[in-house]
């Protein structure tokens, strides 16, 4: 493992709430060929593995992994999926890439949330059968509990969290990608409905479709096919308990490890003044938050006022979800985590037109699984 | 630079029943138990952990890697499941494999957990969601289809006899009447009783099939200098391969799995093994069907094409023979929890390269096994070779 | 583990556990409905059984004609947009005569799945479909079939608007 990792290449389609024209081989077809023709290989000559995040329930079919190859260029190819979130695959490949086994690797996550007609039924199968299910409740009822906990606990306000809506739904204007975009009041969000109070209708993302592709290369061949090569300083992941009855409601444990490992790999503690800018996990509004601080960027019951007050806006001292973040692009799936990691890519190339952020060059990139999960990823990027 | 090397250093598993007591989690922490117990390690040397499950559906819970988290201890450590149908067994110690060869892990539990009877009345049923959703699935495909149509290319491309593949269902299956996991293990079964089970799916009879069951096992996996460490009998991984092939497989010739042969050669290349069949010596290619035995051992070049019932007929495959093929009963002889049945071979190896294999062992001090594992549409391959 | 460990985990229930009550359960239905994206092959694809046509797609790299049709050739990576029309019928290229149904029925008349390798296409390249019309027993290996279709009425655009492929000659 002496050898860095690179991004070299992505390539992405869609992010739209429907994309009836294309099916899921088509949408990651389509990104796929972005990223292969943006890293200047050929997937059937160059890439030497390929790794897909996927969950067959949010499919429809069972083995998805089936029917991966094909539209990546990857027949005949060592491949295989990770039912995990985009990040989860992107440390996939970099691990790949590590064991001196594989020069360039390929990563893929999609999201055809339209097309799951029952998506709040299939969420729900993720309950516990035995313990949670039969009390028949909307999954989001696990975002409820936690979010009121971490008010309760932290002192941060519901205004902070509607904030945190207001910033990215604008972020999302200047992003010819993301759906959402929109500009909010903060009454606005919080004159919406309630959805499992204290959590709002409109602090939660809605879905989209799309696909992200990328491709990872080792050192040597970075530099030789890349002039803008990502570094990938360091890779993170940690899963806390499944179990609603003995889990941490109000601080995530999970993404301070994951943090953790991550930082330690590139060489520092404490992100601030280290890290330029983030992409955090924002499914509901306050998760914005509370990632932030299991992050270590804020100290528990910071993160809250100091975002009101802007210190997380494009312009502030720390800009998170610059891109829109999930509430602007909408809730991807398991491709949620490599949405992230793109706009990270995106920012420290230089390429994220009118929404460039100027001399960054260390990135961070967070998501999480959604509710009821509590597994989450980092990853800390580098120009 | 050199690969970094990797050891299995301890193993454990539960018995493969057709409906299990015990919960999902439960089976995972039994077989995870074992496995720590028998290296004599604990949760706080493990470092990550992998696990393997065959398809949600047949759990009916969404995200069950996540559900399965605990179970397999994974509780605030970095946990990944991966996934490739069938082949996931053989594919998570190879998961494991690049998380120590990687360099980020030195001490890495890997876990297949399978509880396959909560499906209801019957997991096969599940099976129909695999085929395409729109140019497969109207037609209401059953699973058995899919291996009787291999089947029957494969016997027909050959001239391959019905005789000479219930050979292979009849050794596995006495070979597991040593495994002390076995649930269909039986000393006394003969060819005359598999051609005289019921039609299922013609050429497919009843006891060419091994048939779903729970269970789990589990290995520990570590690098060189904690390996050293931990046992004096460390098994190390010397090769991996895996190779997924095209979905349309009514675009391909059922009758060999070039999947499994790029998976192997990758292997042997790994492992710097150049005749196969000389230096490997005990093979645990996958066996859900007997006739995928034999299918696997051609695509893993141990004999040639359609020339794999000899080996059964010449005693090469038996357990005292030239290369003892599935020593431990394999699928057909020691049950199907889908990914778990998988990871038995590894552990199989595991056990049958220190000697540890009781009534199953190999004899002669083999140095070298090689465990293989299939899945989806006829389409992924996964090999691991383990040596002394 | 030891060769000596002959007490593994792991405990053995029968159907009898359940029937006597002595095992508690909790009994769930999932539901999971999906509409999914045909797209454009397989939407191309459909629209052709509609119109009583079995398509095909062309990738003129690989010189190859494939069934059923997708827009990226999976060998060379080369995007296909050339739809071929194939002919109705074909050659039995495996077959299987299954008498337990999906859910696990046993039937006595057998259902009969195989790979049809349809004319137009390349060697070796069909689709799955059912047999019917004809003896089980003298379905072999290299039988020459054709489409049966449903009445143009009654076609939805799905692949069972082909009811089923039965032999050529008289069997």
């Amino acid at each position: 493992m002496n050898q860095r990792v690179a991004i070299v290449g992505i390539g992405w389609s869609g992010f739209r709430p429907l994309t009836p024209e294309v099916s899921y081989k088509e949408l990651m077809y389509e990104a796929a060929v972005r990223a292969y023709a943006d890293a200047g290989v050929d997937p059937r000559r160059d890439v030497e593995s390929f790794v897909t995040v996927a969950e067959d329930f949010h499919e429809g079919t069972s083995i998805f992994d089936e029917y991966t190859p094909d539209q990546l260029g990857a027949v005949l190819k060592p491949m295989h999926t990770i039912c995990g979130d985009g990040l989860h695959g992107l440390a996939t490949a970099y691990m790949l890439i590590s064991t001196g086994q594989f020069e360039l690797v390929a990563v893929e996550g999609h999201s055809k949330a339209s097309n799951i007609l029952t998506l709040p039924e299939v969420t729900a199968y993720a309950q516990d059968p035995v313990l949670n299910r039969p009390l028949r409740l909307n999954t989001h009822f696990v975002a409820g509990l936690e979010m009121h906990r971490y008010l309760y606990e932290t002192g941060a306000t519901h205004e902070q969290c509607a904030s945190v809506v207001v910033k990215n739904r604008f972020n999302a204007l200047s992003n010819p990608a993301a759906p959402y975009g929109a500009n909010l009041t903060l009454e606005d969000v919080l004159d919406g409905p309630p959805l499992s109070w204290p959590l709002g209708r409109r602090e939660a993302a809605e879905h989209a479709d799309g696909a992200v592709v990328m491709v990872l290369a080792n050192e040597q061949r970075a530099r030789f096919l890349s002039d803008k090569p990502v570094w990938i300083l360091g890779v993170g992941w940690c899963n806390d308990s499944p179990s609603l009855e003995s889990r941490e409601w109000a601080q995530l444990p999970y993404i301070q490890k994951a943090a953790h490992m991550a930082y330690r790999q590139a060489g520092f503690s404490n992100p601030r003044g280290v890290v330029d800018f983030a992409e955090v996990d924002d499914l509901y509004a306050y998760k914005e938050l509370q990632s932030l601080e299991a992050l270590g960027f804020f100290a528990p019951g910071e993160a809250g006022p100091l975002s009101a007050d802007g210190f997380t806006a494009s312009d502030g001292e720390l800009p998170v979800n610059v891109s829109g973040g999930s509430l602007g692009f909408g809730h991807l799936l398991d491709a949620t985590g490599l949405a992230r990691a793109l706009e990270v890519v995106l920012q420290l190339r230089g390429e994220a037109g009118s929404r460039q952020l100027e001399g960054v060059e260390i990135g961070l990139a967070q998501s999480w699984r959604g509710a009821p999960t509590t597994s989450g990823a980092v990853t800390v990027l580098s120009n | 630079m050199g690969l970094r090397k990797v050891a299995v250093v301890g193993a454990g598993m539960t018995k493969f029943v057709r409906r299990a007591q015990e919960t999902a989690k439960e089976l995972s922490y039994q077989a995870t138990h074992m496995a720590l117990q028998s290296c004599e390690l604990s949760m706080d040397d493990v470092e990550a952990v992998c696990l393997g499950t065959a398809p949600d559906s047949f759990d009916g819970i969404h995200m069950n890697g996540e559900y399965l988290s605990d179970g397999a201890g994974a509780w605030r450590k970095p946990y990944m499941r991966s996934y490739v149908g069938g082949g996931t067994g053989v594919f998570v110690p190879i998961q494991g494999w690049y998380h120590v060869a990687s360099g980020l892990f030195d001490v890495v539990l890997v876990v297949a957990e399978e509880k396959m009877s909560s499906y209801y009345p019957h997991a096969q049923a599940a099976f129909l969601t695999i085929f395409d959703h729109t140019t497969e699935r109207p037609l209401k495909p059953n699973l058995l289809w899919i291996f009787a149509l291999e089947m029957n290319r494969y016997m027909s491309a050959y001239g391959i006899a019905k005789e000479d593949i219930a050979r292979v269902s009849v050794q596995h299956k006495r070979n597991a009447a040593d495994h002390p996991a076995a649930l269909l293990g039986d000393a006394d079964i003969t060819v005359e009783d598999v051609l005289n089970s019921e039609v299922l799916a013609w050429p497919v009879q009843r006891f060419d099939v091994s048939p779903v069951s729970d269970g789990a096992v589990a290995i520990v996996l570590a690098a060189e200098h904690v390996a050293k460490r931990i046992t004096d009998k460390p098994v190390w991984i010397e090769g991996v391969g895996w190779s997924l092939d095209t979905a349309h497989w009514t675009n391909r010739d059922l009758v060999y799995p070039r999947y499994v042969e790029y998976a192997a050669r990758m292997a042997y290349e790994m492992a710097g093994v150049k005749e196969p069949r000389k230096e490997i010596h005990i093979a645990e290619p996958y066996d859900p069907f007997d006739y995928k035995a034999l299918h696997h051992l051609e695509g893993l070049q141990l004999a040639e094409r359609g020339q794999a019932p000899q080996l059964y007929i010449d005693g090469v495959a038996a357990r005292d023979g030239d290369m003892p093929v599935c020593p431990s009963g394999g699928l057909l002889g020691v049950g199907n929890p889908i990914a778990a049945a998988g990871l038995m071979k590894i552990a199989e190896l595991f056990w049958q390269l220190r000697g540890e294999a009781g009534a199953r062992q190999v004899p002669g001090q083999p140095r070298r096994g090689l465990a293989q594992a299939w899945g989806d549409l006829m389409q992924v391959g996964t090999v691991v070779i383990m040596g002394r | 583990m030891t060769a000596n460990n002959q007490n593994l985990p792991g405990t053995p229930l029968s159907e009898k556990d359940f029937e006597e009550g002595n095992i508690l359960f909790n009994y769930d239905d999932l539901r999971g409905d999906f509409a999914w994206d045909t797209g454009v092959a397989i939407g191309s694809y459909l629209q052709g059984f509609k119109d009583g046509v079995i398509l095909g797609a062309r990738c003129s790299t690989c010189r190859k004609i494939v069934v059923p049709p997708r827009t990226v050739c999976e060998w060379c990576f080369h995007p296909m947009d050339e739809y071929v029309p194939l002919q109705n019928t074909g050659t039995v290229n495996t077959f299987s005569l299954c008498y337990v149904t999906w859910d696990v029925q046993r039937i006595t008349e057998p259902e009969i799945p195989a790979v049809i390798e349809i004319d137009g296409a390349s060697s070796l390249h069909g689709i799955m479909h059912l047999l019917s019309e004809v003896d089980p027993q003298k379905v072999h290996i290299g039988m020459r079939v054709q489409a049966v279709w449903k009445p143009v009425d009654e076609r939805q655009g799905a692949v069972t608007d082909i009811l089923y492929f039965k032999p050529i000659e008289e069997v």
